[in-house]
């Protein structure tokens, strides 16, 4: 493979990289103070995605529409904080699991019934629609780099958020030790509330970027899902750092492996097997990383103290 | 044994449903029933686990997927001897087993779900990848396992396996063995510094659970006559959570009550509606936070 | 007579805080031998080091003629090493009978049987039985352990430790939470249970220290600073300033 055709492959590492972290950053803040394991975090970037293309279908502007999906992504999250998940933390994981499961059932077959089965379409917004010229023969789409850039943006934002506000502190405080938190007379209802929120936001900032570049359609965010879950068991629950240098981890392994792993077995096999095992390897690249991961630090690279 | 009563009644309604359909229902009854007992069979080994050991596994499905892709490949490349087909079910599901269990028990809670999880998905995955085998789309069958060319034989062959099934697990659970796992799921320390090695049991009990719903999954393979990455869908894993959940963990009959359960709602709602999750989805929330202990419960409360 | 438990040279660091500060006793045949001293002392770090859940940093520990020192709590319990908690731990949702018996299995043979009903297993549920009756509550053996009054689960702790047939006792606090007429009832019990079961008791009741104890050990900051009989630690002026004398 040549170099270009190399960092090509890096920078949409990096952009999976970036929209798993904005997942994955509201899933392990949520479980880490509060210890709720949420299924439904999928669904709310697949939301996201839905909400911006709909208003934009509405409004012709991608800000607008932007900032109209957020609200509306926020609102969702929060009533379903409200109405069902409040009852669910202080219940088992398995219930957590069935309950949220129930979520994703239902909004999955209402994003279906609302928009229609067929994926859906938006072009990135126009002035950064265009492609950046990285070689003389060779292009990359500026909306693939803006969201690497945001990712970054996002991600330094919510580094200060964490490590240099009261609330940052009483979420990391939450994060390993609970019952301190609310010996310090913090209302917990109200902290797990904006917690839960703005990570319902985050994901559904994710969907809302990710619009543009990718089919928007039901269920888009389940696979997602489950990446991001591997994300965070790799980065250590709880750690926003770790979710962080965990989900660039898994954006590259999984872009570089399904680009190299193939042409690298033709070194070795018959191209008609290096064809058929190629994929299947690829595929499983980050599951092997993360038994990797585990099987020598079982909480992960960076366990955030005390959680579990 | 009282407890046992409703999941024996349940074995005599699947036998009983061969001769039904003939007055009512006919090959959609008979294959609904079959399908029930698959997934029956899924939720009896995965309940070892849940129910008995603690082990919340996310990804039970992806043994069903195993079995049913060994099966299938086996049947495309024209081996239909059942024997081979279950020996090679029983080791390769064995072995798979073994691997991820070691790596996810040494997690517990969160993580284990996770890891058990993100274990299915490399199966899926990994499924989907067999492009010579219909990749995504999944792969039909022209042969049964010669064993089963007689629809009558593959029916009662399927009753047979999920009876054995639930037999082998209740003594399981009311053995030794099954003692030492349900003592550990209550106060892990406490089961540790007596003296046992709970890693070893929950390793073992996982390995039994892995097998036998990869054996469910030869079954289904030869029932539907074809085959799919679906079937090792995080999804199904959800639903065979559900089933167990909804029967009643950790009970005599619950995992065979929740099965019937489960493919009488599906029918039921899709019936009334193409968008049948859109109620079934609430529904699954409503018993989560309001039915406790499961179907199971309403009789063993009653005796 | 020989030691059944020897720590010798024991330490343990929690950052820079000395927890157990080389500290050397041993347990004989037939004894009971009490570690006492003020909270923060190091008490329970002490016993998790000799049950095998926390690892020293220094030192040796001999049980029953071989070094046990690496080995995880299990193999320890393995070799005949009985722990009760000091919070109560049970099998909540199992029988009293069943709590028993699961430690008595853990001694009789393989665990990994995979089909005989265990509930019907003879030996293991007279096992279970005869424990339960030297601790005087085998009319409960039927009951769920979860639903057991405060003394009762003690006593069933020290059943199930008792059923593993133990080569010794290590009790961690035992009267913790306990009523006058409940502490009174256990000493009794483990006055009869002394000459069969070594018993080395790490206890804030002096009442029972002082009646169960062959010889105590006082321990202050991680450090053993008086070993003797119980009449030797009344008198001993350091022993009292450190510890009796805050009491009295």
């Amino acid at each position: 493979m040549s170099t270009t055709l190399l960092l090509i492959q890096i920078l949409n590492g990096l952009q999976l990289g970036v929209l798993l972290f904005l997942i994955a950053a509201g899933l392990t803040l949520v479980f880490g103070v509060m210890g709720f394991i949420n299924l439904a975090h999928g669904v709310q970037y697949m939301i996201g995605a839905y909400l911006t293309v709909w208003f934009y279908g509405l409004t012709g502007h991608f800000m607008i529409a932007l900032i109209l999906a957020l609200a509306a992504a926020l609102i969702l999250g929060l009533l379903l904080e409200t109405f069902i998940f409040s009852h669910l933390y202080d219940r088992d994981h398995l219930d957590q699991v069935l309950a949220t499961f129930g979520v994703i059932l239902f909004l999955n077959q209402a994003a279906k019934v609302l928009w229609g089965p067929t994926p859906l379409n938006m072009p990135a917004p126009e002035i950064l629609a265009g492609s950046f010229q990285i070689t003389e023969n060779l292009q990359y789409p500026l909306w693939r780099i803006a969201i690497i850039a945001i990712g970054l943006i996002v991600a330094l934002l919510l580094w200060f958020l964490v490590t240099r506000t009261r609330v940052g502190m009483l979420v990391r405080a939450g994060a390993s030790n609970a019952e301190m938190v609310s010996a310090l007379g913090v209302n917990i209802r109200r902290l797990f509330m904006v917690v839960f929120g703005f990570g319902a936001m985050l994901a559904g900032f994710a969907g809302a970027i990710a619009a543009p570049i990718y089919s928007v359609e039901p269920g888009m965010g389940d696979d997602l899902l489950i990446t991001a879950f591997v994300v965070i068991v790799i980065g250590g629950i709880g750690s926003i750092r770790g979710a962080f240098i965990a989900a660039l981890l898994v954006g590259l392994v999984d872009t570089l492996g399904r680009s190299t792993i193939t042409d690298i077995l033709k070194l070795f096999l018959e191209p008609s097997a290096a064809n058929q095992i190629g994929p299947a390897l690829a595929s499983m690249a980050i599951y092997v990383l993360m038994a990797a991961v585990l099987f020598f630090k079982p909480s992960g690279l960076f366990p955030a103290k005390g959680a579990a | 044994m009282r407890n046992a009563l409703p999941a024996l009644f349940a074995f005599a309604l699947f036998a009983a449903v061969p001769w039904l359909s003939e007055y009512w229902g006919g090959s959609y009854l008979t294959s609904l029933a079959m399908r029930a007992m698959i997934l029956a069979i899924g939720a009896v080994s995965l309940d070892l686990l849940i129910g008995h050991g603690g082990m919340v596994s996310f990804g039970h499905a992806a043994f069903l997927g195993i079995g049913s892709y060994v099966a299938g490949i086996a049947l495309t490349e024209g081996t239909t001897d059942l024997t081979t087909i279950l020996a090679l079910t029983v080791g390769i599901a064995a072995l798979f087993a073994l691997v991820t269990g070691v790596i996810s028990l040494r997690t517990t809670g969160v993580s284990f779900i996770m890891i058990t999880l993100a274990f299915g998905q490399m199966v899926f995955f990994t499924l989907s990848a067999l492009s010579d085998y219909g990749g995504d789309d999944g792969l039909t069958l022209w042969d049964r396992a010669t064993a089963f060319e007689e629809d009558t034989v593959l029916y009662f062959s399927i009753l047979g396996a999920l009876v054995a099934s639930w037999f082998l697990i209740t003594r399981i659970v009311g053995s030794r063995f099954g003692r030492v796992l349900r003592a550990a799921k209550q106060n892990e320390a406490r089961v540790e510094t007596l003296g046992y090695g709970v890693f070893g049991m929950r390793l073992t009990a996982y390995v039994i659970a892995g097998v036998m719903a990869a054996i469910a999954g030869v079954l289904l393979a030869n029932q539907a006559e074809f085959v799919s990455p679906a079937t090792a869908a995080w999804q199904r894993s959800g639903d065979l959570i559900i089933v167990v959940v909804l029967g009643g963990m950790g009970t005599r009959s619950g995992a065979v009550l929740g099965a019937l359960a489960f493919v009488a709602l599906e029918e039921g709602l899709s019936s009334l509606t193409h968008d049948w999750r859109l109620i079934f989805g609430p529904l699954l929330i409503l018993i989560v936070l309001y039915a406790k202990g499961g179907l199971a419960s309403l009789w063993e409360r009653r005796v | 007579m020989s030691a059944v438990l020897s720590i010798s040279g024991l330490t343990k660091r929690f950052g820079a805080l000395l927890v157990t500060d080389d500290v050397s006793l041993d347990l004989k045949a037939g004894e009971c031998h009490a570690v006492i001293g003020p909270n923060g002392a190091g008490k329970t770090t002490l016993i998790h080091q000799l049950s095998g859940t926390l690892k020293p940093d220094a030192g040796a520990i001999h049980f029953d003629g071989q070094e046990v020192t690496a080995l995880s709590a299990y193999a320890r319990a393995r070799r005949g090493l009985g722990l009760t908690f000091q919070i109560t731990s049970i099998i909540p949702g199992f029988s009293v009978l069943e709590n028993v018996a699961l430690a008595a299995q853990a001694k009789d043979g393989s665990s990994y049987r995979f089909f005989g009903s265990v509930a019907r297993e003879r030996r293991l549920n007279e096992r279970a039985m005869a424990a339960l009756e030297l601790l005087g509550i085998e009319d409960r053996a039927q009951r769920l352990a979860g639903d057991l009054s405060h003394g009762e689960k003690r006593a069933l702790e020290l059943a199930v430790a008792i059923a593993s047939q133990p080569k010794v006792l290590l009790l961690d606090e035992p009267m913790a939470g306990m009523g006058r007429k409940e502490s009174a009832a256990l000493i009794a019990t483990l006055q009869s249970l002394k000459a069969d079961y070594p018993l080395l008791l790490v206890e804030h009741d002096m009442d029972a220290v002082f009646a169960l104890a062959d010889r105590v050990s006082v321990l202050v900051y991680g450090k053993i600073i008086a070993t003797g009989t119980p009449e030797e630690i009344r008198s001993n002026a350091e022993a009292r300033a450190a510890y009796l004398g805050e009491e009295a």
